[in-house]
């Protein structure tokens, strides 16, 4: 039943954090656990709240379905379900699922015996998202400066957000935060490649080893960070560009109000200049 | 627990150090003498050097050097020649593309020729620097996956400076070099085209820049996580599966139904780093040449909804055949 030959041996119990044996089987390839049921609660509620708000909109096209935040007129209070309470609610559904998502994570490392980098990675996510929905909107007053759920209109939430400040790309925590994701996929690109080049030398040839990994990239680049150092490198460029991405909208609004090409004027005005 | 987490190497082995696996007759000697760096070996290999650099190498360096110092030299004119305003000013310097009068033509120097030389250097020295990836992997016996890796990035970069000016008819179309001039034509050439978000290529660019960092972030924590199995030996794991690559499949296959294999997480890391540039240089190369206005493309094909106008219309100059 949906078993990898292997699988049976890793289906013990235990490793659960709340709910002792209760929840502890899988359903199908799923592991379910206590918070597999809250994040199956927390997700259903959701997508049924955004299919109850798209119902009540003008379209079911669905590049433009759009549940938008309360209007900034509302404040922190609560918002009338169709002008923004059900924005309020899907927000509450989304950050329950995806916690409960983390902890089933937690709960499966635990089950197999591994690390727990996974989920603490994911947690970088989750805080990227509380950050843009509750953090920043808290900071500023009011719900209205979340961004809205559907396709294209959070892009126009982003497009018009980046020209509230002029001119986005000269936030300087932007700046390194699309520097890290840039340096992220190329980093990506060339682990991808290298494992794929040593296990894939063309036909007839035998497997390379990691000493011809190391080797290609020292004859390339003078270095090569090696089999265990990329997995750390990539992790930790991953999260820094998520990181410097939540402080990049963070910073926009609570802390700085004007135009980002203005802010450079400190670097410009230094004393250090005048000579 | 904090102790199995292994995000450091708190031990580090030191043994005579390698030049590297043997190279085929006719390439030339390695340089370099081996050295470590304890601080690096905290986190990944120690060893720095030896480097190979070759013909293709020195030409590659030599061409790249050149660019570098020209775009820094012209630079430094446009401030005057004063070194402490080319530092307090360095973000915003540039060297420019030629102006739009110009066409496709060749500038005199100081009014795009330079951005010319520049262009062309920068261009032989990547594509030096790509015949060099191609030809280290085979003289290892290895694939070529990294060099086809790094053509499509190579394949963005035409498309910005060579391709899409070309089709468009001048070189003023180009990209600057400089940090915010840089910044400034991607916003520019946004704002021109009806908004870049509107442009499905650019959408699609961008599931797949942060579709490969998710995916480095879930790779690189599964491999970690799996490190006291020796889940980093991924070649060993690929070719003999053992617990490592097994736990890490199950701990996927248990959380959302789905899960690669140790090989197969490497093909899908390759296809979402490479289809980024490749995606979004489709998208530049369509702006302007065949979408005039992503924006109303999308209204066109049902994907954004039409806005009420709040400003009166503007009759696009370029239409009424003036001339910038």
């Amino acid at each position: 039943m949906s078993m990898l030959s292997f699988e049976r041996k890793y289906r013990v119990r235990g490793g659960t954090l709340v709910g002792g044996d209760l929840f502890d089987f899988w359903v199908g390839p799923f592991y379910v656990g206590f918070f597999g049921v809250t994040t199956l609660f927390f997700a259903l509620s959701g997508t049924m709240m955004i299919m109850w708000g798209a119902a009540m909109g003008p379209t079911w096209n669905p590049w433009q379905i759009n549940i938008a935040p309360p209007d900034l007129s509302y404040g922190l209070r609560f918002a009338p379900m169709m002008e923004g309470g059900l924005w309020q609610l899907i927000t509450v559904c989304a950050i329950g699922a995806f916690v409960s998502w983390a902890l089933r994570e937690v709960e499966i490392c635990r089950k197999l015996g591994m690390g727990l980098h996974v989920p603490v990675a994911f947690g970088m996510a989750i805080l990227a998202y509380v950050s843009l929905q509750v953090i920043r909107p808290v900071l500023m007053g009011a719900w209205g400066h979340a961004f809205p759920y559907g396709i294209y209109s959070h892009l126009d939430w982003v497009s018009n957000t980046a020209y509230q400040y002029l001119h986005f790309h000269y936030n300087p925590w932007h700046m390194i935060a699309a520097s890290l994701f840039f340096a992220t996929v190329l980093a990506l690109s060339m682990h991808g490649g290298l494992v794929l080049s040593a296990t894939n030398p063309g036909n007839g040839q035998a497997v390379k080893s990691p000493e011809h990994e190391d080797t290609f990239f020292r004859d390339l680049i003078g270095y090569s960070v090696g089999t265990l150092g990329i997995h750390r490198l990539g992790l930790f460029l991953a999260l820094a560009a998520v990181w410097f991405g939540i402080v990049c909208i963070v910073v926009s609004g609570p802390f700085w109000t004007g135009a980002w090409p203005e802010w450079w004027s400190w670097w410009l005005n230094m004393p250090i200049w005048r000579s | 627990m904090a102790e199995y987490q292994n995000l450091f190497t708190s031990v580090q082995p030191v043994g005579p150090l390698h030049d590297g696996v043997a190279l085929p007759r006719g390439d030339d000697k390695r340089l370099g003498t081996p050295f470590l760096v304890h601080l690096l070996g905290r986190i990944g290999n120690a060893q720095i050097g030896p480097v190979y650099l070759g013909t293709l190498g020195v030409a590659s360096l030599l061409f790249g050097t050149l660019a570098f110092n020209i775009i820094g030299f012209n630079m430094l004119a446009s401030v005057d020649w004063s070194p402490i305003e080319l530092i307090r000013q360095l973000f915003w310097l540039a060297l420019e593309p030629p102006p739009p009068a110009f066409g496709l033509g060749i500038p005199p120097l100081a009014q795009g020729g330079w951005w010319l030389i520049v262009g062309f250097m920068l261009t032989v020295s990547i594509l030096l620097w790509w015949a060099r990836t191609y030809r280290r992997a085979r003289q290892l016996g290895l694939g070529t996956h990294v060099a086809w890796a790094y053509a499509a990035a190579i394949w963005l970069y035409l498309v910005c400076g060579l391709f899409r000016p070309i089709m468009m008819g001048s070189w003023s179309e180009a990209v600057p070099f400089g940090i915010f001039p840089h910044l400034d034509w991607v916003s520019a050439l946004s704002l021109r085209y009806g908004n870049l978000f509107y442009n499905p290529f650019h959408a699609l660019s961008i599931v797949f820049l942060y579709g490969s960092v998710l995916l480095f972030a879930m790779h690189g924590a599964t491999i970690l996580a799996v490190s006291r199995f020796g889940g980093e030996r991924e070649i060993e794991q690929i070719v003999d599966r053992g617990t490592a690559s097994e736990r890490a499949a199950l701990f996927w296959r248990w959380t959302m139904g789905f899960n690669a294999t140790m090989e197969s997480i490497h093909r899908w890391a390759w296809w979402f780093a490479v289809l980024c540039p490749l995606v979004g240089g489709v998208g530049i190369l369509l702006t302007g040449t065949v979408v005039d206005n992503w924006y109303l493309w999308s209204v066109n094909h049902n994907v954004a909804p039409a806005y009420p106008l709040v400003s009166p219309t503007v009759l696009d100059p370029a239409i009424l055949g003036a001339k910038p």
